[in-house]
């Protein structure tokens, strides 16, 4: 058996399981391990990828749901002009410390600014509350989409 | 992030090193190198890492340069999220004469040359990095640079005080000649390694006290960090490790065949109390264990529960303990007080559920072995590796890599023994990962306290008797066990033994109770996180049982403490304190010094009719003495208060037959964003003082700043953590 993925552009022919979730075909097989595995049940939001533009947590995305759409992780993000806004606020603000579920959050507020160019703060607070930092960069993720989304393109 | 030989002595008795460099930085400039690394001096690394870099120029372990010119910083320390890549290095290259842009960075091996000489190891944790680096690595930079001037004074046959260093060049005064750092690595390699260096005057620096922008955040933001999760090894398999689910319990049984026939699947290993499925990729290891079906006999503790432990730490407390500070006579003082309050606090058994879970990678061959792992502690994990394979520690290399949260979890390093005791089974390398059901569940875990505190009040204020006897485990005994004082473990009391407060009649005790069904470890901010909440809580029920403003109340106590005054002052001011709130909001305060930094913090929270806890905004006020990376200490204030808020308002690890009762972040719940208060931190200038550590600061103040503040807005006395489920308002 053989699923095509499309992955930040390319379709990859995967002989994989049908259940196998995607975020371990991103770091175990192809070496994109910029996703991130945090819990697995879709609480913490380290593996958040985009799924045709969708945030979603690929440790429950199964390959064969995901095949046939468009996933974008955080390797290609810069590609985006959303993504190159909010990395580049990510870097302004200083928002990062360990940085682990920082792949996980850029993913969560990309998708937010694409949907929402100019997000209220109730609209930042629905987008991120799935994203866990333990370093508790929140204050100055919060700073870092505001700034984001005031940058001309 | 926990203490240790040397936080514990400076929290108590000042170590005999901690005290040769006071002196040594009391006695000016000319500093005598050897005299701050006792039997360490600036050592090189002892690995042939020249030949293997082609370093022509490596004055000491800390820094290298090769003929190209190209700077190479090793840090000795783990980069955690703390910062401290960007902060020693800015010690490094403030003296150095070098912009940051110019330089690369290495994490340091295992290797003597990188012992911090205070800590006595290699290691990261007890908010000490930069304080122990202060002097040293600044020394480092400066030597380097003597001898690179050395080397181009020879060069020009001129005098050594007409060249100056700048931006990674010699200059001569006299004539417009230079010659690049890489020009003179040669020459500057056969130079002397100086005997006294002179270090820069605060008024000359250029990088220390600024902002520069950190050096491990650019391969954060596009997946490119390497964490120890993510290491890629040329035929590299990936295990999923489960041990007994109840501490001292043994694997009975498992289904091999099952396993091995889980698609992907290539082997199954099992240790006494452990199973480890192997596959050709996480997915495998994971469906290939729970085909294995793993059975246990659980052992003595599979009817151990929470109740069990604290009813047994509740009667420990009933005795006497090991007595930390005696002074003036507690129990008289108390019997003549005319408010006398006696209270029980309790403090909940914490997992660090860092993000990173549990991982090590290993590649165990008869010859030797390769680690690939994050941890804060190179030596003692390659001392693990040495101990479980019979290999010579030195055919052992530790290749430590980014960690993704450490908040002293990767100060143990039997996770790495267990993985090598498994990787030694198999000829191929190997990564073994914990599920986050396992870090949660075979975490070490931060000790359940059982606090007993009696104080007593004068009619006019002055506290008359405190008598704290905390009951809980040694985390010193297990962890250090040298650090012991006669049967005292001094974390146990730290920020107990020494409040910022004057208290004439004190009695500080320990009580020593281990739970046989968990195993301790340090936890972000360590003994003060315990402790500063039992004083800072009963300072503050004082404070309103006398009818006084909490405030004032510990401006009055601690007034022969002038830092404490003017973080205290800071708060107030910028928090408005005082002012007029809405109804169901309340502002507390906590004052502290741990770690040599002094701070006061200043939450106002609000809680709705549900019971539902917000928090409005945080104020810290911090004087750390001498700065140097501020946005890094604001950061770490920032991250440190909503880590301690977290942990506050909803986390407790309990048990049940034996087994930890949560599993992942459903049960083991975490702050998100829109929960986060609005946070703002004011750094008191103090440049002249000791300077203090950063990282444990904010996480100390946040349970006493909540809970005082949730009394100011309900009258309600929270004596036991954690808060929200009291308020019957925790929302999943």
């Amino acid at each position: 058996m053989g699923f095509d993925l499309k992955i930040n552009g390319v379709v990859r022919n995967l002989d994989v399981p049908p259940d196998m979730p995607v975020l371990w075909i991103l770091r175990d097989l192809l070496g994109l391990t910029g996703t991130k595995y945090g819990c697995g049940v879709a609480q913490c939001g380290a593996c958040t990828v985009h799924l045709d533009g969708e945030p979603v947590r690929s440790c429950l995305l199964t390959v064969s749901a995901a095949a046939g759409h468009d996933i974008t992780t955080i390797e290609a993000i810069a590609q985006t002009e959303a993504g190159a806004k909010v990395q580049q606020a990510w870097l302004d603000e200083e928002v990062i410390q360990c940085g682990y579920c920082q792949s996980g959050q850029i993913m969560a507020a990309t998708a937010l600014l694409q949907h929402i160019p100019n997000p209220t703060d109730a609209d930042i607070d629905e987008a991120m509350a799935g994203n866990i930092c333990r370093c508790g960069t929140y204050v100055r993720i919060r700073k870092a989409i505001r700034k984001a989304a005031t940058h001309e393109t | 992030m926990k203490p240790r030989k040397n936080k514990v002595q400076k929290g108590f008795l000042p170590s005999s090193r901690r005290a040769l460099l006071g002196a040594a930085v009391s006695a000016g400039s000319g500093f005598l190198l050897s005299a701050f690394l006792p039997g360490l001096p600036l050592l090189k690394a002892s690995k042939a890492q020249d030949a293997a870099t082609g370093a022509i120029f490596s004055p000491n372990a800390f820094i290298r340069i090769d003929a190209q010119g190209k700077v190479t910083f090793i840090i000795r320390y783990a980069e955690m999220g703390q910062g401290i890549y960007t902060g020693i290095s800015m010690l490094l290259a403030e003296e150095l004469d070098l912009e940051l842009d110019q330089v690369f960075l290495e994490a340091a091996p295992a290797d003597l040359a990188y012992v911090d000489s205070v800590a006595g190891e290699e290691e990261t944790g007890g908010s000490s990095s930069t304080r122990d680096s202060w002097i040293p690595l600044r020394e480092a930079g400066a030597a380097a640079r003597m001898m690179l001037i050395a080397a181009a004074a020879h060069h020009w046959g001129v005098t050594e005080d007409t060249c100056q260093a700048r931006n990674g060049r010699v200059f001569h005064r006299d004539s417009p000649r230079s010659l690049s750092y890489g020009e003179l690595a040669e020459a500057a390699a056969h130079q002397a390694v100086p005997v006294k260096v002179s270090l820069k005057s605060p008024a000359d620096f250029k990088l220390i006290g600024t902002n520069p922008r950190r050096l491990d955040t650019k391969a954060k933001i596009d997946g490119s960090a390497r964490f120890g999760i993510d290491v890629q090894i040329t035929g590299m398999k990936i295990g999923r490790i489960m041990a007994c689910p109840v501490k001292g319990g043994r694997l009975t049984g498992y289904d091999r065949i099952a396993a091995l026939a889980v698609l992907g699947v290539v082997d199954v290993i099992t240790l006494p109390d452990a199973i480890a499925v192997i596959g050709n990729h996480m997915w495998a290891a994971i469906k290939g264990l729970e085909a294995a079906n793993p059975r246990w006999d659980y052992g003595s503790n599979a009817v151990t529960s929470t109740n069990d432990i604290v009813a047994r730490m509740k009667k420990a407390s009933e005795q006497s303990g090991v007595q930390a500070v005696k002074n003036g006579n507690a129990e008289a003082a108390l019997k003549q007080a005319d408010i006398r309050i006696d209270a029980v606090y309790e403090l909940p058994f914490l997992a660090h559920a860092a993000l990173e879970p549990i991982n090590t990678t290993l590649h165990i061959r008869q010859d030797g072995a390769d680690v690939w792992v994050g941890t804060q502690v190179p030596g003692r994990a390659r001392q693990e590796v040495a101990d479980a394979t019979g290999l010579p520690p030195e055919s052992i290399s530790v290749h430590n890599h980014l960690i993704g949260g450490g908040f002293g979890r990767r100060l143990d390093s039997n996770s790495i023994g267990q993985a090598a005791r498994f990787a030694k089974q198999v000829p191929y390398p190997v990564k073994l990962i914990w599920t986050r059901e396992e870090d949660i569940t075979q975490d070490q875990f931060r000790p359940f306290y059982y606090d007993r505190i009696s104080a007593g009040l004068t009619r006019d204020g002055a506290i008359s008797g405190w008598h704290h006897r905390t009951t809980g485990s040694a985390v010193t005994a297990r962890w250090y066990p040298e650090g012991m004082q006669k049967g005292l473990d001094p974390d146990a009391v730290e920020g107990a033994a020494q409040t910022p407060y004057a208290l004439p009649d004190q009695l500080v005790e320990f009580v020593r109770d281990e739970p046989d069904a968990v195993t301790t470890l340090w936890w972000r901010g360590v003994g003060p996180t315990h402790n500063v909440f039992v004083v800072e809580s009963m300072i503050d029920e004082l404070a309103h049982q006398a009818g006084h403003d909490p405030l004032a109340f510990r401006k009055k106590l601690a007034a022969h403490q002038p830092r404490a005054l003017k973080v205290l002052e800071e708060a107030a001011k910028q928090s408005g304190w005082g002012k007029v709130l809405p109804p169901g909001h309340g502002m507390g305060i906590a004052l502290h010094y741990s770690f040599q930094t002094w701070a006061a913090t200043v939450l106002e929270v609000a809680v709705e009719q549900s019971g539902q806890i917000r928090l409005v905004h945080v104020h810290t006020a911090v004087d750390c003495g001498p700065v140097v990376f501020p946005d890094g200490v604001v950061a770490q204030i920032q991250g440190g208060l909503i880590f301690g808020l977290t942990m506050a308002l909803y986390n407790e690890i309990t048990l049940k037959d034996g087994r930890v009762e949560q599993t992942n972040f459903h049960n083991y719940r975490m702050m998100r964003l829109n929960e986060a208060p609005d946070i703002s931190v004011h750094i008191v200038p103090d440049p002249d003082a000791e300077i203090g550590g950063i990282g444990e600061v904010g996480t100390v103040a946040a349970a006493p700043a909540l809970a005082n503040a949730l009394f100011a807005a309900t009258g309600k006395r929270l004596r036991r953590i954690p808060f929200a489920k009291q308020f019957g308002g925790e929302k999943a």
